[in-house]
């Protein structure tokens, strides 16, 4: 473990070295991300290495990361970006590079190879969902629910979301109609690899909207994703979907009466993007930051502070302990194979097409 | 009398001037200091203000994306009749090639497809995946382009796809607009959307009758803590009015996270009932994430807006007009009806201006209390200027907005009067 961390260490000081002397690079980096539990597991894991291998650095932090699409943009047309690197989800990752507003990254120059010299393009894989996008982790969509409040069975399928006979009471989605469409069609007998045929289809969005509606009036719908924990943990709801790492901290930390489900669990992904328009001094800057911090064992090393699965292929045999509960974090991973026996990929470029156009059906149903 | 019959010249001011010149170079002198004075607060409401208002207006119309990024198509097209039935020819096709293949290479052939999947979905994937191609296409040796393209995606074969591209090359669209009151650009003229899709102009709706219950709530509230607030012996007002001013002072989200744990099933509230034996444990009241939850939570968010100028205008009335109403004859009710409510109007319209407004643009509090009912119009803005990039739809359901709080302004100032309307 340690000889790796070393060595990889050493690799991206080799590595970085001629960058650093081939161009003049600025010494104040903004950082942008979510905030909370998973913005200190980045300063953790990237920052602080970073920071002691270069003291004369500075680092601000702005937790933009809901709104940076919006501000991305702003900060375009007026000529002056202020950010520096950008934590964004997969899908708005596509949109600022369809946008023009990020820049497009080449994986075998801009990042680290893997340790056993795998290059970073086969290293993330598919997971390079758009050219200007570096993953960091894997998180998924999936659903809790109260252990105590559940019966003497609990719930195995996502389909007893939709089960109120079974499981009565209420439950907490999600105030989007991605992943929530998809589990209502597959519940309503449409095969996985059929799904986004259909919701292609108006008959489609009608038998998917149809099929929520049969719990619609049992429903509360979320929009931060604290508040599927509170519902739970309240007793407001019996089960409701969140991201994996919410509920990792409530079960894990928090020593609340929840269970996971992670059948059909919605994969995502949640990574970098350099904005366009960088000065040349800040560029070299933070790319000389994102080689580092998104080599193999930085990414391995988030794993330790929140339980997200680490994007590199190369990563997931190094993922440890966590740091203070000292617990084994690999169960707890969504990529884990235990856990991820029936999973759903959700397809980026399909909902760039049809977002817009299925938002408008999903809120006109829900205002019905 | 001698002076004014000597009236024949013009009167002189003391430095021999006349006076009329000398007297409105004195005034030029007063208005311009006036205007400098001023001039820092006129600069930064235009700076800050009035100018993004105005390009926000601007791009609710704007639509120079297609002809700029695809100026030899748009030429092409110009020629070519939808309503045939039938898809472009050659020429049409070559120019795409030509257009795309520059997009491309300046990275802005998938702007334009983001743009036009607003109106046709898919089309943003068309752009984005025949743009990866384009950079490398031969415009002297390659083609035929349609075969060409329609074999890189099938999508420019489709008819539906070619009449949108044409639909919208114009600069200037009232697409946005028409989105923005459930309406689309059909095959002959404007047309309603599916009725699955219409959702704004009921939002809208939901908006303005939502933002008047939340101002009856608060006249209703607010008058009798106004009253007390005005009549009481200084000490126990000051004491009333700190009452009033902290939840003011107090975090907007702390609040509706507050009226979640009060109002929720279980909550404060149903617990309590439970308790007394009012209602029964699985009958727990429904009182959050639906239009009660966001009237009650709004009310309490906005009720100092709605006190303080109801406030200082009943402090200015004077308690013996009712004294003197009383020693007429009147009776207690008619003392209040007939002499002191006229007195409070102008204080009652400021509260009810200033919460109406404010009620109409809001959409954090809706959005945690509202679930699906109760939310308004301008969650939808918020999700089309953070979400979607949908800023054109965003800015034209701003500009309905907009026009309707003006229109109510206006009606409001015909009905009551906005000379009646008094801050303090």
């Amino acid at each position: 473990m340690k000889l790796t961390k070393l060595a990889a260490l050493a690799a991206t000081t080799a590595l970085c070295a001629p960058a650093a002397f081939a161009q003049e690079m600025a010494n104040e980096m903004t950082l942008v991300s979510w905030g909370g539990a998973y913005q200190s597991s980045q300063i953790k894991a990237y920052v602080e290495p970073y920071l002691e291998m270069h003291p004369e650095v500075k680092v601000t932090w702005d937790e933009s990361s809901a709104e940076a699409v919006a501000k991305l943009r702003a900060m375009n047309e007026a000529g002056n970006v202020t950010w520096d690197l950008v934590d964004v989800v997969a899908s708005d990752s596509m949109r600022l590079c369809d946008e023009g507003l990020a820049v497009e990254i080449d994986p075998s120059a801009d990042l680290a190879a893997a340790p056993d010299g795998t290059s970073a393009e086969d290293d993330f894989g598919d997971l390079l969902v758009s050219e200007c996008f570096v993953p960091q982790i894997v998180y998924s969509t999936t659903f809790g629910y109260r252990t105590d409040l559940v019966g003497d069975t609990a719930p195995t399928s996502v389909c007893d979301v939709f089960d109120l006979e079974a499981y009565p009471g209420k439950r907490s989605l999600q105030k989007r109609p991605i992943d929530n469409m998809e589990w209502a069609l597959f519940c309503d007998g449409v095969a996985k690899e059929d799904i986004y045929d259909t919701l292609g289809t108006d008959e489609g969005v009608s038998q998917a909207l149809a099929k929520l509606d049969t719990i619609k009036d049992q429903v509360v719908w979320w929009t931060a994703g604290a508040e599927t924990p509170q519902l739970l943990a309240d007793g407001e709801v019996v089960m409701g979907s969140t991201f994996n790492g919410r509920l990792f901290s409530a079960i894990a930390e928090q020593n609340q009466p929840i269970g996971m489900l992670w059948d059909m669990q919605s994969f995502d992904l949640d990574g970098w993007i350099v904005p366009e328009g960088l000065p040349a001094d800040r560029k070299a800057r933070v790319m000389d930051f994102l080689k580092f911090a998104t080599d193999t064992q930085r990414l391995a090393d988030q794993a330790k502070y929140i339980s997200y699965g680490p994007a590199r292929a190369s990563s997931a045999p190094l993922v440890g302990t966590h740091a203070e509960l000292g617990i084994d974090m690999a169960p707890h991973m969504p990529t884990d194979p235990a856990n991820a026996t029936n999973v759903h990929i959700y397809d980026y470029e399909w909902w760039a097409d049809n977002r817009d156009d299925l938002n408008a059906k999903f809120e006109a149903w829900l205002a019905k | 009398m001698s002076d004014m019959t000597d009236t024949a010249g013009p009167v002189l001011a003391a430095d021999g001037t006349p006076l009329k010149r000398s007297l409105a170079r004195a005034l030029r002198r007063q208005k311009l200091r006036a205007l400098l004075l001023i001039a820092p607060l006129l600069i930064f409401i235009l700076v800050s203000f009035i100018l993004p208002v105005v390009d926000m207006l601007y791009r609710s119309v704007q639509n120079g994306i297609v002809t700029n990024t695809l100026p030899r198509t748009v030429e092409a097209l110009a020629d070519w009749d939808a309503s045939t039935g039938e898809l472009p020819d050659e020429v049409v096709y070559a120019a795409l090639a030509a257009d795309l293949k520059e997009a491309a290479e300046a990275k802005i052939h998938t702007k334009v497809g983001t743009r036009l999947n607003y109106e046709n979905p898919g089309m943003s994937s068309m752009f984005r995946k025949t743009g990866r191609k384009a950079k490398k296409f031969d415009l002297e040796a390659g083609g035929p382009w349609k075969e060409e393209l329609i074999d890189i995606n099938k999508g420019w074969g489709e008819h539906d796809n070619w009449r949108t591209i044409q639909t919208y090359s114009p600069t200037i669209t009232s697409g946005y607009f028409l989105n923005a009151v459930d309406m689309r650009v059909g095959t002959d003229g404007p047309e309603m959307r599916p009725e699955d899709e219409q959702i704004y102009m009921k939002l809208l709706g939901r908006t303005l009758w939502m933002s008047l219950a939340i101002t009856s709530c608060c006249i209703l509230l607010a008058y009798p803590v106004a009253w007390l607030l005005a009549n009481l012996p200084a000490r126990k007002a000051n004491i009333l009015m700190i009452l009033v001013l902290l939840p003011f002072w107090t975090s907007l989200l702390v609040r509706t996270s507050a009226w979640k744990i009060l109002l929720q099933q279980q909550g404060v509230i149903n617990d309590i009932l439970v308790y007394v034996g009012l209602v029964a444990d699985d009958s727990r009241l429904v009182i959050i994430n639906n239009q009660f939850g966001t009237i009650v939570a709004m009310t309490h968010i906005l009720l100092p807006f709605m006190i303080l100028p109801m406030y200082s205008v009943m402090q200015t009335i004077n308690p013996s007009y009712l004294r003197a109403a009383k020693s007429l004859g009147a009776t207690d009710w008619t003392a209040f009806w007939r002499v002191y409510f006229p007195q409070t109007v102008p204080g009652i319209g400021a509260g009810s201006i200033l919460v109406f407004i404010l009620a109409i643009g809001y959409y954090i509090t809706p959005a945690l209390v509202g679930g699906t009912k109760g939310t308004f119009i301008s969650n939808q803005i918020a999700f089309h200027i953070s979400t979607s990039l949908n800023w054109g739809l965003a800015s034209a359901l701003g500009a309905i907005l907009l026009a309707v709080v003006l229109v109510l302004y206006w009606a409001y100032d015909k009905i009551v009067g906005i000379d009646n309307v008094k801050l303090g």
